[in-house]
């Protein structure tokens, strides 16, 4: 038992290493890893962070916490993206037909995916660092912060890995991740204080598991502005310990469904 | 004795489709068996089953001595597979590939990177070993695959259309690699549509049409099916034909066709080169003047269209018929 746990966890390493070469090796995606945060940024800083006045703080630094959170949500697609173009190669015959772990392609693209959020979140800070964005509330809280973000980032991956694996092309993934990152990260608290959306959207904002992430990394890194009302819903007062659970829940209902579904999907071949 | 490859009663159906349809096989240890069939026949849907990565809906095999159905970790141990779309993944080097091959059959760290090294300058790509395989010709990514297929020198090897979409330079050049490699004595199953390509390899063929076997012999012996060997000889002067058959029906095993208009006759010979020289030496002392002349032997494509009423290619158009009905 032991032994397979090691060697599962030896195949799911060397099944990362290849993806991370490959970051490093397709243009394209190397581009989308330093190019699209520093627009990112860029973009809400300058377009929207001149624009918005918040009482008594700097929007852009109000910002940095929602762009991070959905650039790790989006990151996400790439797990679906890496997966579905990978189903679709011979290279998967080759995988299925050697004594490896069975599981090791799936944990090792979502342990790939965490490289490249990391890879992201620095090009990020460095560049909010550039435009004005600044730690308050010390290192400890700030690694704290990034901890989190990654690892509901690996949570959210699975999700996207199950439908990466169900999807027929990769080309569908991409319409598919929009229609469902776009809201999850928009109808929150990540651009403007969730507090002036209507009824409906309010409440889902406020429990949106993005809007949690967001506010328990401003909070971390120190950026909510002064003066700001304390959040009236329970996800909002305890945004960390809402993110951990739903990170948990997620892990717990999508790596079993995304394995299971990794070797249905490769049976069909 | 027990056969290292056993396959009983195989069905495999994708939806209306069937592709496999009460499949048997039976292979020895250290033999080469060719599986040759037309598109469609259901030759992948072999080598998908016996190298465990489908799951038949009927039927029961063993690959090596170990259940396929029961213990695939176990048969997996054992195979190399090489597929018909060379399974290599193109960002990474041809170094990286296989080294990454070694790792996931846990040859360990060291040994992966030596045998990745040996193969690469064993199949002749020791220059292009660091270069993403992105920039390798089609021969290099197949000739990468199949040393894929060989990094844990796996007693049994399943080579599914090895050489399908190579030009005839390439297609060459990965048969020597290909009998090279089962002359160490490998276990090899190889499945293809080209009949040449089984009489070059195999020392068994397995004809399957529409996911059955429909004979199954050596080359020679599949040949002997069809009718034996035969002269073509095309005469010069149309004055001659009448002397020219009389000349060679001392020769004949049966009756001679001619074809008046092109002034050729075919002449069912036993006896190959010698019965050959005989009829030139007759033909000559008759004083009857030749274009042209040679030695047929039937070819495998002679074997198909007899086995099966129709030629290796005639088969996709009938599978899309089968298909819309």
């Amino acid at each position: 038992m032991i032994k397979q746990i090691r060697l599962a966890f030896a195949d799911g390493s060397v099944i990362a290493k290849r993806n991370v070469i490959k970051i490093v090796r397709v243009p394209e995606v190397l581009v989308f890893v330093l190019i699209s945060p520093i627009m990112f940024v860029g973009l809400f800083a300058f377009v929207f962070g001149g624009s918005i006045d918040i009482p008594g703080g700097s929007y852009r630094e109000f910002l940095m916490g929602g762009i991070f959170a959905q650039t790790v949500i989006f990151g996400a697609t790439f797990t679906g993206a890496g997966l579905a173009d990978d189903m679709q190669k011979g290279i998967i015959n080759r995988f299925r037909s050697l004594p490896m772990s069975q599981s090791a392609v799936v944990f090792g693209r979502t342990a790939s995916d965490v490289v490249y959020n990391v890879l992201s979140l620095i090009i990020m800070a460095l560049t909010g660092l550039l435009v004005g964005w600044r730690i308050h509330n010390g290192v400890i809280n700030a690694v704290f912060a990034f901890a989190l973000l990654l690892f509901f980032a690996y949570a959210f991956s699975w999700i996207m890995a199950l439908v990466g694996l169900s999807v027929p092309s990769v080309e569908v993934i991409n319409n598919a991740s929009f229609i469902v990152i776009f809201p999850l990260t928009f109808i929150a608290n990540t651009f403007v204080p969730s507090d002036n959306l209507p009824g409906p959207l309010k409440t889902f904002a406020e429990w949106n598991p993005v809007s949690s992430l967001t506010q328990a990394v401003r909070e971390l890194f120190g950026n909510i502005p002064l003066g700001t009302p304390e959040p009236t819903a329970w996800p909002l007062q305890n945004p960390v310990i809402y993110t951990l659970i739903w990170s948990a829940i997620i892990l717990a209902i999508f790596v079993p469904l995304s394995v299971r579904r990794y070797r249905r999907a490769a049976a069909k071949s | 004795m027990r056969s290292f490859i056993e396959a009983h009663g195989l069905v495999k159906k994708y939806g209306k489709v069937v592709a496999l349809d009460g499949f048997d096989l039976s292979i020895d240890e250290g033999t080469v068996v060719g599986l040759l069939g037309p598109n469609g026949a259901g030759k992948t849907t072999v080598v998908s089953i016996l190298s465990t990565l489908l799951v038949p809906d009927a039927g029961s095999a063993s690959v090596g001595g170990i259940d396929v159905l029961q213990s695939p970790k176990e048969v997996r141990r054992r195979i190399g597979l090489s597929g018909q779309f060379a399974a290599v993944d193109e960002y990474l080097t041809g170094f990286e590939n296989l080294d990454m091959i070694g790792r996931l059959y846990h040859l360990g760290k060291e040994p992966s990177r030596s045998r990745a090294r040996e193969l690469l300058a064993q199949f002749d790509l020791a220059d292009a070993a660091d270069r993403p395989v992105k920039t390798y010709s089609g021969g290099m990514r197949r000739r990468l695959d199949l040393a894929g297929a060989l990094v844990a020198a796996p007693p049994i090897l399943f080579l599914d259309e090895p050489t399908t979409g190579l030009d005839p330079r390439s297609r060459i050049q990965l048969w020597s690699v290909i009998r090279e490699l089962v002359s160490h004595g490998s276990t090899l199953l190889l499945t293809t549509q080209y009949l040449e390509e089984a009489d070059q390899l195999a020392d068994d063929i397995i004809v399957i049409d529409h996911g059955k076997e429909i004979a199954h012999g050596t080359s020679d012996e599949l040949k002997s099916q069809v009718g034996g060997e035969r002269i073509e000889v095309s005469i010069r002067h149309d004055a001659s034909i009448r002397d020219a058959v009389q000349s060679l029906t001392q020769h004949a095993s049966g009756t001679i066709h001619v074809d008046e208009r092109t002034r050729s006759l075919v002449v069912p010979i036993l006896g190959g080169a010698a019965t050959l020289t005989a009829a030139l030496r007759s033909l000559d002392a008759d004083g009857i003047g030749l274009n042209d002349v040679g030695l047929r032997r039937p070819t495998l494509d002679d074997v198909f269209l007899a086995l099966t009423g129709h030629t290796s290619g005639d088969t996709d158009q009938a599978d899309a018929e089968r298909q819309e009905a």
